[in-house]
């Protein structure tokens, strides 16, 4: 097995272990998407322009719950300075952990997206762009939010400072995700933000696990 | 293999200097058993080897690779939710090493089938500890270089570990430890350096 499967495996091994921890995210983000009919009125028509920032600030908000925790147990632990001294390059294994961490907690948020945006009043046309922007969005949030973890490993109140960190790095992809849904929702295309949004998430695949990399060492260097 | 020759290796943290103009070397089949009080830059110096760590100078030839050096340093990296084990291959398998009997390799270091298979975080410090050894053992590297590997073993832990460290440098391994404490068994190729007397 490659040291980037190894480490996918472990991820998925010990959250299924913790299946709390992992479910969180999940639990809150329906918690938030159907709370918010009910503070509305359902019946409103609003609800229809509201639901894609809805959905996307839920999602963002529950990409932000697990972040904290990414790299905190392997520092505790030990394993995150065997891993600064492994023969693999530490970025791959960082990406592999953030593609564990996002399979474990937004891609069921991707799945269950579709529902909750027929439920929030949004016709086939956007939810099918509702799903796709968080399809190519919620990588990005997740592998912002492991850099900004990286980066705040090592401080004694990174909870308090990494939404404050964070929070500017993941807008963008809450702009181009709900502007995507809204074009869709106003007949226009949304082709446009959809294009940003794979730009954001090439970026972030290709630059975010080196410059984390680069945190961790500093961190623990 | 190649000696190992560290010259006027200078180590800081922070702004303070813990290891200052440190040479020596070790050879294949020795053992350098690295004393010193609380501070003294045990710890870094083996960071530095490890490759954790730059120094600020001095240098160090040859470097031991990642593939060629085991290092365990104070903590034993063993999630607790996974058993050890689980631990082990896991770390082999990131490493690419191939382990034939991951069981066997726990079973060296004493730690029997009911421990090797139950959450690493309900065994006691020693059995973690010990857990973290079966590391050395899983995967052959001539370097092991080991910070505190004693803390927490008992009378059978140490005799185990005398005869690890034996069986390591009689098959041509070299060893550098650092503890408190002296090195159990007996061992004709023990060299000490005090970094408190550096």
């Amino acid at each position: 097995m490659s040291a980037a499967g190894a480490i996918f495996r472990r991820e998925l091994q010990i959250a299924l272990r913790r299946r709390a921890e992992w479910a969180q995210p999940l639990v809150f983000y329906g918690i938030v998407a159907l709370l918010f009919p009910l503070g509305i009125a359902p019946e409103s028509p609003a609800l229809k322009t509201f639901a894609p920032a809805i959905i996307w600030v839920g999602a963002l908000l529950a990409a932000l719950l697990g972040v904290e925790r990414l790299f905190r147990a392997d520092l505790d632990d030990g394993s995150l300075e065997q891993m600064l001294i492994a023969e693999v390059p530490l970025a791959l294994l960082i990406a592999a952990k953030l593609a564990a961490q996002w399979l474990l907690t937004a891609a069921p948020l991707v799945i269950a997206s579709p529902l909750l945006g027929y439920g929030l009043g949004l016709e086939t046309g956007p939810v099918i762009v509702l799903f796709w922007s968080l399809l190519l969005g919620t990588p990005t949030l997740i592998f912002t939010g492991g850099f900004a973890a990286a980066l705040t490993v090592g401080a004694p109140r990174a909870g308090l400072m990494l939404p404050i960190l964070v929070l500017p790095l993941m807008t963008p992809a809450v702009i181009f995700g709900g502007g995507a849904v809204r074009a869709a929702a106003a007949g226009l295309s949304p082709e446009a933000p959809l294009y940003f949004l794979g730009a954001l998430l090439a970026l972030s695949l290709t630059l975010l696990p080196m410059a984390a990399a680069g945190a961790l060492r500093n961190a623990l260097g | 293999m190649p000696r190992l020759e560290v010259h006027q290796l200078v180590v800081s943290r922070g702004d303070r200097i813990v290891v200052n103009d440190l040479s020596f070397s070790v050879a294949a089949g020795e053992v350098l058993h690295v004393l010193g009080r609380n501070g003294a830059g045990k710890t870094s110096l083996l960071e530095v080897l490890c490759g954790l760590r730059r120094p600020d100078s001095g240098h160090i030839a040859p470097q031991p690779e990642s593939r060629e050096r085991h290092w365990i340093g104070h903590k034993n990296a063993l999630n607790p939710v996974l058993s050890a084990l689980e631990n082990l291959e896991f770390w082999a398998a990131l490493n690419g090493e191939r382990i034939d009997d991951p069981r066997a390799a726990l079973a060296a270091v004493g730690l029997q089938k009911a421990q090797a298979t139950r959450p690493s975080g309900q065994l006691s410090t020693g059995q973690k500890r010990r857990a973290a050894l079966a590391r050395l053992v899983a995967a052959a590297r001539p370097w092991w270089l080991l910070d505190e590997p004693l803390a927490g073993l008992d009378v059978q832990g140490l005799d185990l570990f005398a005869g690890l460290l034996a069986a390591h440098v009689g098959g041509g391994g070299a060893v550098i430890v650092t503890s408190h404490q002296p090195l159990p068994g007996a061992l004709a190729t023990l060299r000490s350096l005090n970094l408190s007397a550096a």
